[in-house]
């Protein structure tokens, strides 16, 4: 009996030890935990790139809080959910994660966390134009090409916003998913929509008429 | 007294002489009338006959001979002279018999009451007013009445009919069934079609006012009124409604341009009985007035482009002149021939609504009333008006304030107007101030006039300050800076905002502000004076060479002239070094000193504008006819600057209305929140759905209102 259990926890053991030793090859030793450096290395042996999408499903996964930073037991409790425990491991698990994200119970939370990844400094409420063009396009550029494209170019020329709230970020999810597009037949503006998508839909109507 | 009994017969003939007679009356023939005394031998001669002892008691024989003598009148006399006539002569007869038959019965029954008393009613008889009546309807109507009808349909003359209709009605007695039987059915039916037929031959041919005299005169009784008018008014008015107000030189419109009251009001009385039978008349009512309105202030931006010549802000003056006559004459028309009727003042309200919105030149009519309301208090304003017509003209300047969206940009406007005339033009009338501060307060709230009441409180305080400010100086007149100085303390809160630079000012001034400083600590210690030099006024002595002429002028001018006074000649950049002036003001101030109408200063060179390099020097030579002048210094354009200021508090007005609504409803729908939004503030402006949209965004980024998680229209207080 006692040897059964006593196995189990080694293995327990054992497997938490290869998930910190893997921790400790990215770490940043001085800070205890991993920094961009450790991420960009990490990113390389996955042989994803930097700005590619999955590290952010990993962030996601790994309930990251700050941008750039993995700690330990972000890590631990990540690649636990995971259940990886090697580098080629968790390469094979990011194409799971892809498809885990998109089922539609995560998918809203995983747009919602994108945004506050970008908060960077203490109390930011808001993200600048430039970075959230730059999420928009990696977070909803597959799956909504063409309604993307056109509100990026918009939100570069328009002089109203110089930042972009969490009510307006989960307001252009909302806007790929149920206005038909590139018609716009169905934005109705009397409703809640934040002036900002008014404002848009306004500058789509002019440039199309 | 007699005692043997009344034979019948005798007793008879006695009676039927009565009757001959009465017949005779009432067949016109000469023949003197009843005196009383044969009245009551008449009347006597039946009680008796009733009141003897059986077998001579006749009372069922005399009941009986009061029938037959209707019946044989009717069948003798009347009935022939029915027959022998038609149409429209014989309603006339019929008319003249049934009222001769009236008198008959009622005369008959006067002499045969007795019977009515004991015989009828002891034995539940008909009394003899019924039958009378009976005979005649039995006779005579139940032979005519289908001819009637008939002769009636189509018959135009209202007195005659109506005669004609009550005999149908007291026919029944009190009831209704002979009217409704014989009568009612047939006719309603039979009208539709005719009037159908009126109708269409009227409407091509009449003019409007023409066609509703018609349809005036051709209402029939009281009391199937009900039905048979909705029959007529159908045919007549409700079918041609449309086309009788379009018609085109003679409907609503054309009456309304010509301004044909009598006729208006007659269209009213008409049609306001139908049900919703005045909404297409207010339909065309309404853009009347607007297309007046808005004809008056095309006018006038056509003619302030046009004429270059007049006076700035002349023609819009004119255009609120007239917007008011505009106003009295259409409130007039639904006074008198609408009878203020409430559709119509709808109509005549979101008429005006829509033109007294437009902007005129550029200036929205916010202004454009706020100017009129300044021109028309101020000393020296454009109108010299009595006292009377000045109040009348404050009462429908308010009036029209109701119409206009913008209020708070009025009332800024004024307020600005107000402080204006209050610093510089002390003269004007107290009275108008405060009349129309209790009018625009009725108008729009205590909260629109507030400030301005503070503003008028705060000048009535600064005189008594000043009083005692003399005091203070006589009392240490040691230590006088030796200028005059009359200081007006005004409360910051009430009046609008000034720009105070810190001028440097002269060193003699700046020995007075420190010694009113000195007094007013004496008096209160916990407030702080800001000076607002923009708005002083220095009385100035220049020794010119031919004469010393008292200048009156501005303190900021007075600072400039008074650097001259230690240098002969000065550069623009030295000047601007000593006051500490903005580039704008100071060539402002230059400007009204050396190239307008008095050149105190001469300036090299000596050109119409200012530049950055020239250089001034107190022009000795300057002189003028009079003793006295005053050097205006043109204002700066305040607009831009109370648009600016309106816009701010807008937006926290905004803010606030939103925040009061969540708090209390906790949870709200989105388009509820915008409207119930609109209508808290729509006492003051009309606030853009746009403006609340970023307000609530704003709201939702200060984490005071979140969106609702399931339902993205629903927002939710956050405590």
């Amino acid at each position: 009996m006692l040897l059964f259990v006593s196995v189990s926890s080694k293995a327990k053991i054992k497997g938490l030890e290869k998930i910190d030793r893997l921790f400790n090859t990215y770490a940043n030793s001085s800070l205890g935990m991993i920094d961009p450096e450790g991420i960009e290395a990490l990113c390389s042996d996955l042989g994803v790139d930097y700005t590619d999408v999955r590290i952010l499903m990993l962030a996601w996964k790994l309930k990251a809080e700050k941008q750039g930073y993995f700690t330990q037991d972000e890590w631990q409790t990540g690649l636990k959910a995971l259940g990886v425990d090697s580098l080629s491991k968790l390469k094979k698990a990011l194409s799971d994660l892809e498809k885990e994200v998109e089922k539609p119970s995560n998918y809203e939370d995983f747009y919602t966390y994108a945004f506050r990844y970008c908060l960077t400094e203490e109390k930011q409420k808001s993200v600048d134009i430039e970075s959230i063009c730059e999420l928009l396009n990696l977070v909803l550029g597959v799956q909504f090409r063409p309604q993307i494209d056109s509100l990026i170019e918009y939100l570069k020329v328009q002089n109203d916003y110089k930042v972009i709230n969490s009510d307006q970020w989960i307001n252009f999810l909302r806007f790929c998913k149920e206005i038909s597009f590139p018609d716009l037949e169905n934005y109705d503006a009397t409703q809640a929509w934040p002036l900002i998508l008014d404002n848009y839909v306004e500058w789509m109507r002019e440039k199309h008429s | 007294m007699e005692n043997k009994a009344i034979g019948l017969d005798k007793g008879w003939d006695y009676m039927q002489k009565g009757i001959t007679k009465l017949k005779r009356i009432l067949e016109g023939l000469p023949e003197p009338p009843f005196t009383s005394e044969e009245y009551m031998m008449l009347y006597t001669t039946i009680y008796n006959m009733c009141t003897q002892k059986p077998p001579h008691d006749h009372s069922q024989q005399l009941y009986d001979k009061y029938r037959e003598a209707f019946e044989e009148y009717i069948s003798s006399t009347v009935l022939p002279s029915l027959r022998e006539k038609h149409d429209e002569f014989m309603l006339r007869e019929l008319a003249k018999r049934w009222a001769n038959h009236k008198v008959m019965v009622r005369w008959l029954s006067r002499f045969f009451h007795y019977l009515d008393r004991y015989f009828i009613a002891r034995r539940s008889l008909p009394t003899l007013n019924e039958v009378g009546l009976t005979c005649f309807r039995d006779l005579v109507y139940q032979e005519v009445h289908a001819k009637v009808k008939d002769a009636m349909i189509t018959l135009i003359d209202r007195a005659l009919l109506k005669n004609v209709l009550d005999i149908f009605v007291e026919i029944g007695m009190g009831k209704m069934d002979r009217y409704e039987d014989d009568f009612e059915a047939d006719m309603l039916q039979d009208t539709g079609a005719y009037y159908s037929r009126k109708a269409s031959s009227w409407i091509e041919e009449d003019s409007c006012p023409d066609y509703m005299l018609k349809a005036m005169s051709h209402y029939l009784h009281s009391s199937s009124e009900t039905k048979l008018s909705e029959k007529v008014q159908n045919e007549l008015l409700v079918a041609y409604a449309n086309r009788l107000l379009e018609k085109e030189h003679s409907g609503c419109r054309p009456l309304l341009r010509d301004d044909k009251v009598e006729d208006l009001s007659r269209m009213y009385r008409l049609y306001c009985k139908i049900p919703r039978g005045l909404d297409p008349v207010a339909n065309i009512f309404k853009p009347h007035i607007t297309a007046e309105g808005t004809a008056l202030v095309q006018q006038a931006e056509d003619a302030t482009s046009n004429q270059a010549s007049s006076a700035p802000g002349v023609q819009e003056q004119v255009l609120i002149r007239r917007t008011i006559e505009l106003h009295d004459k259409y409130m007039a028309y639904v006074t008198d021939c609408f009878q203020n009727h409430t559709l119509f003042h709808k109509a005549l309200k979101e008429a005006f609504e829509v033109f007294c919105n437009k902007t005129v030149t550029g200036n929205s009519s916010a202004e454009l009333l706020a100017t009129f309301c300044d021109n028309i208090l101020k000393k020296g304003g454009s109108e010299k008006l009595s006292d009377e017509v000045i109040e009348e003209t404050l009462e429908k300047v308010v009036k029209l304030l109701a119409y206009i969206s913008d209020k708070d940009l009025f009332a800024e406007f004024y307020r600005k107007k107000l402080a204006r005339r209050l610093l510089f033009d002390r003269s004007a009338n107290d009275d108008h101030k405060r009349s129309i501060l209790t009018k625009l307060k009725q108008q729009c709230g205590g909260q629109f006039t507030s400030k301005m009441e503070g503003m008028v409180t705060d000048l009535t305080l600064a005189r008594e300050n000043q009083a005692n400010y003399e005091d203070y100086l006589r009392s240490n007149s040691a230590a006088h800076p030796g200028i005059d100085l009359t200081v007006t303390v005004l409360t910051t809160g009430f009046w609008p905002s000034y720009k105070s630079f810190d001028l440097n000012l002269p060193a003699e001034m700046v020995k007075c502000v420190e010694f009113f400083k000195g007094f007013y600590e004496t008096k209160t210690k916990h407030r702080k004076l800001t000076w607002i030099y923009s708005l002083g006024t220095c009385h100035i002595n220049g020794k010119f060479e031919q004469k010393i002429i008292e200048l009156i002028v501005s303190t900021y001018q007075a600072a400039v002239l008074l650097l001259f006074n230690a240098s002969d000649r000065l550069s623009y950049s030295e000047i601007m070094a000593h006051l500490n002036l903005t580039h704008d003001d100071l060539l402002r101030l230059l400007h009204s000193l050396s190239c307008a109408k008095y050149k105190i200063l001469s300036k090299e060179p000596n050109t119409k504008t200012i530049s950055h390099g020239d250089y001034f020097e107190f022009n000795s030579k300057f002189t003028d006819k009079l003793r006295r002048i005053k050097v205006p210094l043109p204002p700066v354009d305040e607009r831009k600057k109370v648009v600016e200021d309106v816009d701010k508090d807008r937006r926290y007005a905004i803010d606030a209305a939103l925040v009061r609504i969540m708090k209390s409803r906790k949870v709200l729908g989105h388009q509820q929140l915008v409207s119930e939004c609109v209508e808290q503030l729509s006492r003051m402006f009309k606030p853009d759905i746009k403006a609340i949209k970023k307000r609530m965004e704003d709201l939702i980024t200060r984490d005071y209102l979140e969106r609702d998680k399931e339902n993205q229209n629903m927002f939710r207080y956050l405590a």
